[in-house]
C-alpha cells in the first residue's frame, strides 16, 4: 500500500542588518586641513598626511567629532567618556598607510536606534506596514577617515586621494530588520535624520550614503540565525530593495535544495539583478586592529554638553507640531516633515501672512506645488514661487478675491514666470468684482430684458434663477463674485 | 623558549613580510619574549589601575574645522612611480 507524503514547505526567516557609512559633511578631511570637496580636479585635496608619507601625523577635527555626537544623541545613543582611535591594516591601494584610522572597542556611540517612518516606506508599500512604529536597533557608530577613489581602466587603475582621509561615520545596525521594505524604510529614515541634523547630505548616488547589508536565513523553528552573508555595491535606495528580494530568495532556493550557506561576502549586479561571490569567511581580512599611537583618547563630557545644546527638532517631532499648531492632517504633516527643505518652505509660507490658512496652504504644498516640482525634476530650494508668493495667493483665493481655477492658472504662471500673483492676477484681469452696487446694475439689467425668465420663476420654477446668475457672470466677463451674484439675482427677482 | 604558540608565518604574511628560516626563528622568540611579559603583568591585580590608551596623560587634542591649501596636483604626483589622467596610476586591481 502507498501512502501519498504532502511535503510541508517550511517558512523561512530573514534577518537583515545594515552597515551604512555616512560621509560628514565638513570643511576639511578628518586628520588634516585639506578642503573636504565633492568634484574637485583629480590629487588637488592632498598633504603629506592624506597621502600617507612618511612622517605626517593625524590631529583630529573637532567638527566631525562633534557632528557624529550629534547623530548618536539624535538616535538615543550613548557616548562612552573615553573615545579613542585605531589602527585597522589591511593592504589595498586606495590606502597609501597601509591602516585605516578607524574606533575599534571604544567607538563615539554605543546602542540607540533608528525610527521608522510610516512616509519613509516604499511608496508601493506603505499600505501594509507589518511592524507600524518600528524603531531599528543599533550597535553602533564609529568615525573613521574614508579611502581614496580608485578609477579601474582597460590596463591599468588609477587613483585620485582627494577623499581619502575625508571623515566618515559607520553607523552599524542590529540584525533586527526584517524585510527589504524595512530596510528601504530604515535607509530613508536614516537619511532624513541625518539630514535633519545637518551631519552629512546623505545624497546615495553621489556616494555620501553607502551602504552594506547583511542578510541570514534560517527555517521557521530554529533558533540560531543563518549563515550571514554580506552584500556589497548597492549604489541607491531602489536597488537595496532589489538586491534584498534578490539574496533572499536566492539563499532560501538553497536551502530548499538541501545546500549549506556558509558566511561569505557577495557582489550585487543591478544591471543583472543578482549577487556573485566575492570571497569566503575562509578568506576573511584580519586587521589586527591596535590602538593608534599618533592619537590621543578624548574625553567626551565637554563635547557632549556642547552638542546637546543644538540637538534639533527631529522629522517625528516637526511633523507632530504641524499637526497641532497648523491642524495639518497626519499625511500631510508627514510629506511636508519627510524633507527639511521642504518643511522650512512651508513654515517660511506661513509665517509670511499671519491671517493665512496653514491647512489651506499645506494642501497647495502638497498637491500643486510638490506636483509641478516633481514634473519638472525641481528642488525645493531652487523652487521659482517663494513662499510669501505661495502664501499671497492663498490668502487670495481663501478671500474670494479670486476664483479656484483662476488660482490654479495664477499659480502655473507664477512657477513659469516667477512674477508675483498680485501682477499676474492684475494682468489676466482675475480681480473678481464685489462693488455690490456695480452687481446691482448688472442684474437689473438682466431682469428688464428678460420678463419672461422673470415670470418663470416667480411661478415656482427655482432653477431659472441659475440662467440670470450665467448672464450676469457672462456680462461681467467672469469677474463678478458669483455667491455675491446669485445672492441679488434671488433678491431682485424674488423680491 | 616561550609557552606562547605563535603562527610567525602568518604573523608575517598578514604584515606582507618575506621571512628567511633565520628570521622566522629570531622574530618568533623574540615576539614570545613580549608576549611572556604580559604573564608577568597578568600576576598582578591591576583592577584599581585606570586603563589607558596612551602613554601620555594628554586628552582632546584637535583643530577647528578649517580647511587650508594642499599639494598642488604636481606636487602630489612627484613622487608617483607612473602617473596618468593626474591620477597615480598602478596595475590593475579588481577585488
Ligand atoms: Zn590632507
Amino acid at each position: 500500500m502507498e501512502f501519498k507524503v504532502t511535503p510541508v514547505m517550511p517558512q523561512y526567516i530573514v534577518t537583515i542588518g545594515l552597515e551604512v557609512h555616512a560621509q560628514l559633511n565638513t570643511r576639511s578631511k578628518m586628520f588634516c586641513g585639506c578642503a573636504a570637496e565633492y568634484g574637485a580636479d583629480p590629487n588637488t585635496l592632498t598633504c603629506p598626511t592624506c597621502l600617507g608619507l612618511p612622517g605626517a601625523l593625524p590631529v583630529l577635527n573637532e567638527a566631525a567629532i562633534e557632528r557624529t555626537v550629534l547623530t548618536g544623541i539624535m538616535l538615543g545613543c550613548t557616548t562612552p567618556p573615553v573615545v579613542k582611535w585605531d589602527r585597522k591594516n589591511y593592504f589595498y591601494p586606495d590606502m597609501p598607510k597601509n591602516y585605516q584610522i578607524s574606533q575599534y572597542d571604544l567607538p563615539l556611540c554605543l546602542g540607540g536606534g533608528v525610527p521608522l517612518y510610516d512616509l519613509a516606506y516604499p511608496k508601493d508599500a506603505q499600505r501594509s506596514i507589518a511592524n507600524p512604529g518600528k524603531v531599528v536597533k543599533l550597535t553602533r557608530i564609529h568615525l573613521e577617515e574614508d579611502v581614496a577613489k580608485s578609477t579601474h581602466h582597460d590596463r591599468f587603475t588609477t587613483i585620485d586621494f582627494n577623499r581619502a582621509g575625508t571623515p566618515l561615520m559607520e553607523i552599524v545596525s542590529e540584525p533586527d530588520i526584517d524585510s527589504a521594505e524595512e530596510a528601504f524604510a530604515y535607509l530613508n529614515s536614516l537619511r532624513q535624520i541625518l539630514i535633519y541634523g545637518g551631519v552629512s547630505d546623505a545624497d546615495m548616488e553621489k556616494g555620501q550614503l553607502r551602504c552594506d547589508v547583511n542578510i541570514s536565513v534560517r527555517p521557521e523553528g530554529q533558533k540560531e540565525l543563518g549563515a550571514k552573508i554580506e552584500l556589497k555595491n548597492i549604489n541607491s535606495m531602489s536597488a537595496v530593495r532589489r538586491a534584498i528580494k534578490a539574496e533572499t530568495s536566492r539563499q532560501i532556493d538553497c536551502l530548499q535544495r538541501g545546500e549549506k550557506l556558509i558566511q561569505s561576502t557577495r557582489r550585487w549586479d543591478d544591471d543583472h539583478g543578482e549577487t556573485t561571490l566575492m570571497r569566503t569567511k575562509e578568506d576573511a581580512h584580519d586587521y589586527r586592529y591596535f590602538p593608534d599611537p599618533d592619537l590621543l583618547p578624548v574625553h567626551t563630557a565637554d563635547i557632549l554638553a556642547r552638542v546637546r545644546a543644538h540637538v534639533p527638532e527631529l522629522p517625528h517631532e516637526k511633523r507632530a507640531r504641524f499637526e497641532r499648531d497648523y491642524g495639518c492632517s497626519t499625511y500631510d504633516a508627514g510629506v511636508l516633515a519627510s524633507d527639511k527643505a521642504l518643511a522650512s518652505y512651508y513654515e517660511d509660507a506661513v509665517a509670511a501672512d499671519a491671517g493665512v490658512s496653514a491647512k489651506k496652504l499645506a494642501n497647495w504644498v502638497i498637491n500643486d506645488l510638490l506636483g509641478v516640482m516633481n514634473d519638472n525634476a525641481i528642488a525645493i530650494t531652487g523652487c521659482p514661487v517663494k513662499p510669501e508668493q505661495l502664501s499671497a495667493l492663498v490668502s487670495t483665493v481663501e478671500s474670494g478675491k479670486i476664483s479656484g481655477s483662476q488660482a490654479k492658472e495664477v499659480f502655473n504662471e507664477m512657477f513659469q514666470t516667477r512674477r508675483s500673483p498680485e501682477d499676474i492676477i492684475k494682468a489676466k484681469g482675475f480681480e473678481q468684482m464685489n462693488d455690490a452696487g456695480a452687481l446691482e446694475t448688472m442684474v437689473d439689467q438682466i431682469i428688464a430684458g428678460a420678463p419672461d425668465k422673470v415670470a418663470e420663476v416667480r411661478g415656482g420654477n427655482e432653477k431659472a434663477m441659475n440662467w440670470f446668475t450665467g448672464q450676469v457672470m457672462k456680462l461681467s466677463q467672469g469677474k463678478a463674485n458669483p455667491k455675491m451674484v446669485s445672492e441679488l439675482v434671488r433678491k431682485r427677482v424674488l423680491g | 623558549m616561550s609557552a606562547h604558540a605563535i603562527d610567525i608565518q602568518k604573523a608575517a604574511s598578514l604584515a606582507r613580510l618575506k621571512l628567511t628560516p633565520d628570521e622566522a626563528a629570531l622574530y618568533e622568540s623574540q615576539l614570545g619574549k613580549i608576549l611572556d611579559y604580559m604573564d608577568v603583568l597578568a600576576r598582578y591585580d591591576l583592577g584599581s589601575v585606570e586603563p589607558t590608551a596612551h602613554a601620555m596623560p594628554v586628552h582632546n587634542v584637535m583643530r577647528r574645522d578649517e580647511s587650508r591649501p594642499s599639494f598642488t596636483q604636481d606636487q602630489a604626483l612627484a613622487n608617483a612611480p607612473k602617473s596618468s589622467h593626474h591620477q597615480f596610476q598602478i596595475p590593475k586591481v579588481v577585488e
